[in-house]
Parts: structure tokens; C-alpha cells; sequence
């Protein structure tokens, strides 16, 4: 029996959260396709998904940048994200970057324990025109930790609970379900999967429509 | 087993006076603590030394020295001698002079230094922390056991024909100790020479310090100078003390809330439950002491700091009262039952401390 340890990084601060809504929901789909993977190549897996919320360790967390070591519960939390198999870090927009509780947290993780890890990135936000933070906040952070960022990052914003996308945009599903593949992807050693298949001439060919 | 005390040195404002003590004042106080060490039968005496304020012993071999002309028995020791950004050709003289005058009482413990600027001030780089130790120490070494010496680094002018003055006493060098919290090569470093380790475990879990102590061994043995069981190891520890456990707590709670090293942060109790930190009766420093032991094996060194937090030079020396006249005592009988045959009793004596004790 494999066993795949899938840790998800939630730094929303109210209760509930959507900033936890889209960890869980990112975690069940990268499960799922860990899972269907495993049925594809007949292999006995084993999922472990486990959520690290940081508004519970936020007192140990100021702590240990003040102490420099973790109250155990903390040390916990760092032993099981430095362990992954593969790890969601999700954080809601705070001024125009993560928010200082998810900084903090990474901050307290060794410069390489992160090295090579496949890595999901996620955040929400009140509104859609914060979206790249992930590309100018978020990746930079991991690319730093030399991590193995998806191509795929989710960004949730109010609207996107409700929404259907538009011309340019997936819905939230989608883009939740082909980050979940990708990261399902790498954590087995697989690639992120192919993009949408371009004919020589340039053309995209649409959706059919019957 | 050794008992002592060891300083930081730090000038700390007594929060519930807010009255902070001039650098006079804490050099003096120093000395006195060290001289009372001595009065209440402990073992060593070690200085920290620092090169930046708000800290005051940046001449260790000067202030040890001094003590060691007031002293009869007292080991003096250091807490640590910084082998990163110190000439170690002038380690080499400095405490071979000290020896001389200390009639042998005198062992040192290297350590880096975690201060950025102190690296640059003394035309260093604190990038190069570790390779700068593990050259500065093996001359140093070399130094203390080679009369004339030629040698080329990376780090430090090469020496020809050079003789280090004056030559240890009766030709044996200072035992050294290694400290180190976290960096692995220094506990390496103390096992290839079959040195001491040290791991001044007083902000850190038993956990870790566990860890550094048990790789020690393991490489120790290793290199052959003994059994795991055998290697030389020291630990670090605060305490207070008062009679009462909830009287101890409430005298020093305001120091704890508001010490630059452990304020601000997590409450005393979190504190003294996740670090080696003891508030309470002198049994309850009895108990966790002896459970260092069952943490780390049979040691040889355990070292408290007492003046911490910007306590007064009153509560201090009372300190060392309590520590000498019920704690100390009952840990020694403890130890020396618990102690196997064939595990060291203490660190390495010089033999000419050695020889006084046996004609006492």
C-alpha cells in the first residue's frame, strides 16, 4: 500500500471561510484524481488529505518568530507540510499580497524544505482585479522555496461562487478540477497534462455546439 | 558531574524598577556573582563574550582573570569564546596565560556568534561561520600542542616558525568544549577532536536538544575516542527559585514579560513547559534537571544562568545561595548513583587541578 500525503494550507481567518471552502474543494479534487490514477494503474493507494488551518496557530506562529522555536503543535503543522507528498496553499488577498499570517508561516519553514515539492497555489478575494497575486506575489514566494508550482492557480473571488466565467475566463470548477489534475499530475510523478490542442494554423477549434 | 553557572553579560533595565545598571555596575556584579559561585561550592564560572552593546564582556580572559586571582577552586570557563571573528592565535596566548595564572583552573568553549555585524566589525563574513570555526579551531589546536608551527589558511596571514607564548601549563592545553544549538558540523567538529559538546538547550525543546546530544555521541564514538556513553557533554538550564513554587512564579513573572529575550512573546507557563526554564520550588529544579539526564544520558556539565532578565545583583546572589545550598547538593548525589561505571564524572581536569585535589 502508497500512501500520499496531500496537506492543505488554509490562511482564512473567519469561520467559515472561503479561503478553507476553496482548500477543501481543491484537496477533494486532487484526491479524487489521485485516487482514479491509482484505479488507472491498479495501484494500491492510500490518500491522506489534511487541512493546516493557521488562524488556530496564529498565537504559536507569532511565537516562534519571537522564540525561534515551535510550540508543538506548530512544529506539528511544519513537520506535516515539509513531509507532503503534496501541498495546496491557499491565502485570502490582503493589500494587494498574501496575507501576514501566511507570510509568517513560510517564513518559519526551512529555505529547502520546500525544494521540489509539488505545490498548488490559491487564493480568494472580494474582487476578481486582485487575481494575479498569485503570479506576482504567491509564485515568486514558492519559486524562491524552489518549490514545483502548478501551472494552474486558482483564484476565487466573491463573484466566482456564483459565476459561470466568461469568454476568457473558466469557472471556478474548471480551473479547480485542471489544477487538482495537475497537481495529482506531479505529486505521481506525471506531467501537468497537455493544453488545449492547437491546430497548425493557429485556430483553436471551439466546443462543438451539437 | 560539574555545576556552574554561566552569563551573558547583558545590561537589562530590572522592569519593576525600571532602573538599569551602568556597565560598571554590571561588571561589578559580575564578580560578584562569580565570587559567589565559589563561596556556595559550585564548580565553574563562564563568561559569554560580545562585542556590542547591551552587552559588556568583550575581554573574557581580563575578567576571568581577575576572578581567578579571588578564587580558590572555581573553573573558569566561557559561554563562548567566538573562534569565528577572534585571532585564534591570540585564543591561543590569552588563555594560555590565564591557565598559568588560574594554576590550571581554566577550560573554554568556542562558539560562532549570531550577530551579523560583529562578523564585518572584526573583517569577517558570518556567511563564512562555519568553514572560519572549523579553521580557527584547528589552529588553535595545533597551536596549544605544536611548539613551532607552520601553517597556511584560507582565513588568516600563514605563520611561519611561529611558537605561541607562553606554552600551555605543564604542556596541556585547556579542555574545549564545542557549543552549538543547531548546526550539526560543530557537534561533528567536538566529536573528530573528542572534544565537549555543549548544547545550550535554554530556549529549545528537550526534543532537539536530544538530537544534537545523541549525534554527538554517535560521532564520538565514531572517531574512536570512546563510547557513545563516554562522550564529554554539557547542557545549559535558567531557573528561580523560591521556597514556594506560586512565590516564584509572581517574583518573576514581570522579569519574563519583560525581558528582551523572552518577553513579548509566549506566557511563562507555555515558556517553562516547552524550554528547559524552571520557575518554582528547588525541588521542581531537582526534578527537571534530573530529567535532562534521562533526555540526553549521563553528563558531565550542567550550567545555569542565573542573571538573567535584569534581575538585581540581591536576587541573584540569593539565587546562588538556594542553588548551592539545596539543589546543587542533592543533584550531585543523584547523579554519582545514577552514573555507570566507565562514564566520565566530569569534563577532562587539568592535571595540576588534579593534584591539588588529591592532596586536599
Amino acid at each position: 500500500m502508497r500512501t500520499l500525503k496531500l496537506v492543505a494550507v488554509s490562511a482564512g481567518l473567519s469561520v467559515p471561510s472561503s479561503t478553507r471552502l476553496l482548500a477543501d474543494r481543491l484537496a477533494q479534487s486532487v484526491r479524487s484524481r489521485l485516487v482514479e490514477r491509482a484505479d488507472e494503474r491498479a495501484t494500491d493507494t492510500d490518500v491522506q488529505v489534511r487541512v493546516v488551518e493557521l488562524r488556530e496557530l496564529a498565537v504559536q506562529i507569532a511565537n516562534h518568530l519571537v522564540t525561534g522555536f515551535p510550540a508543538p503543535a506548530l512544529g506539528e503543522a511544519i513537520e506535516a507540510v515539509t513531509e507532503a507528498d503534496g501541498l495546496i496553499a491557499v491565502t485570502p488577498v490582503f493589500t494587494a499580497s498574501y496575507s501576514g499570517l501566511f507570510k509568517s508561516f513560510f517564513d518559519l519553514i526551512e529555505p529547502d524544505a520546500l525544494a521540489g515539492k509539488p505545490v498548488l497555489i490559491a487564493a480568494t478575494g472580494g474582487t476578481a482585479r486582485h487575481s494575479l497575486v498569485l503570479e506576482h506575489a504567491l509564485r515568486p514566494l514558492f519559486a524562491y522555496l524552489r518549490a514545483l508550482v502548478v501551472p494552474t492557480a486558482v483564484y476565487a473571488a466573491s463573484e466566482d461562487w456564483g459565476g459561470t466565467g466568461d469568454a476568457l475566463t473558466d469557472t471556478l470548477p474548471v480551473r479547480i478540477e485542471r489544477a487538482g489534475g495537475e497537481l495529482a499530475g506531479l505529486m505521481t510523478g506525471g506531467g501537468v497534462g497537455a493544453g488545449r490542442a492547437v491546430e497548425a494554423d493557429g485556430l483553436v477549434p471551439a466546443a462543438r455546439i451539437a | 558531574m560539574q555545576f556552574g553557572i554561566f552569563t551573558v553579560g547583558d545590561v537589562t533595565t530590572d522592569p519593576t524598577t525600571g532602573r538599569t545598571p551602568t556597565e560598571h555596575e554590571r561588571i561589578k556584579a559580575t564578580v560578584a556573582i562569580a565570587l559567589k559561585a565559589e563561596e556556595v561550592g559550585l564548580d565553574v564560572f563562564a563568561t559569554g563574550e560580545h562585542h556590542n552593546p547591551p552587552f559588556v564582556p568583550s575581554s573574557p580572559t581580563t575578567l576571568l582573570g581577575h576572578i581567578a586571582a579571588r578564587t580558590e577552586n572555581l573553573i573558569l570557563s566561557t559561554s563562548t569564546t567566538l573562534i569565528t571573528t577572534n585571532d585564534p592565535v591570540k585564543i591561543a596566548e590569552d588563555y594560555a596565560v590565564l591557565q598559568h595564572l588560574a594554576e590550571g583552573r581554566v577550560d573554554l568553549m568556542m562558539g560562532r556568534g549570531n550577530t551579523g555585524p560583529v562578523y564585518p566589525w572584526f573583517g569577517k563574513d558570518i556567511r563564512h561561520g562555519i568553514p572560519l570555526a572549523i579553521e580557527n579551531y584547528a589552529l588553535l589546536h595545533k597551536l596549544w600542542r605544536e611548539d613551532v608551527v607552520d601553517w597556511e589558511g584560507k582565513f588568516r596571514t600563514p605563520l611561519q616558525s611561529f611558537t605561541a607564548t607562553p606554552r600551555p601549563l605543564d604542556g596541556v592545553p585547556p579542555f574545549v568544549w564545542h557549543g552549538s544549538i543547531r548546526s550539526t558540523e560543530i557537534a561533528e567538529q567536538a566529536a573528530y577532536y573528542g572534544d565537549g559538546f555543549f548544547h545550550n538547550n535554554i530556549f529549545w525543546p528537550m526534543s532537539h536538544t536530544r538530537k544534537m546530544v545523541e549525534l554527538y555521541r554517535e560521532r564520538y564514538a565514531h572517531y574512536g575516542h570512546g563510547t557513545p556513553e563516554q562522550a564529554i557533554v554539557g547542557l545549559g538550564g535558567q531557573v528561580f527559585m523560591r521556597k514556594n513554587s506560586q512565590d516564584a512564579i509572581a517574583e518573576f513573572r514581570p522579569y519574563f514579560d519583560n525581558a528582551p529575550v523572552y518577553g513579548h512573546g509566549p506566557s511563562l507557563e507555555d515558556f517553562t513547559e516547552q524550554t528547559p526554564l524552571t520557575v518554582g520550588s528547588p525541588q521542581e529544579v531537582i526534578e527537571r534537571t534530573l530529567g535532562f539526564r534521562e533526555a540526553v544520558g549521563d553528563y558531565q556539565r550542567q550550567l545555569f544562568l542565573m542573571d538573567h532578565a535584569g534581575l538585581p545583583l540581591q536576587t541573584v546572589l540569593e539565587q546562588l545561595d538556594i542553588l548551592g545550598e539545596e539543589v546543587v547538593p542533592v543533584l550531585r548525589k543523584e547523579f554519582a548513583r545514577l552514573r555507570p561505571a566507565g562514564v566520565p564524572e566530569t569534563a577532562p581536569l587539568h592535571p595540576a587541578v588534579t593534584a591539588r585535589t588529591k592532596e586536599a
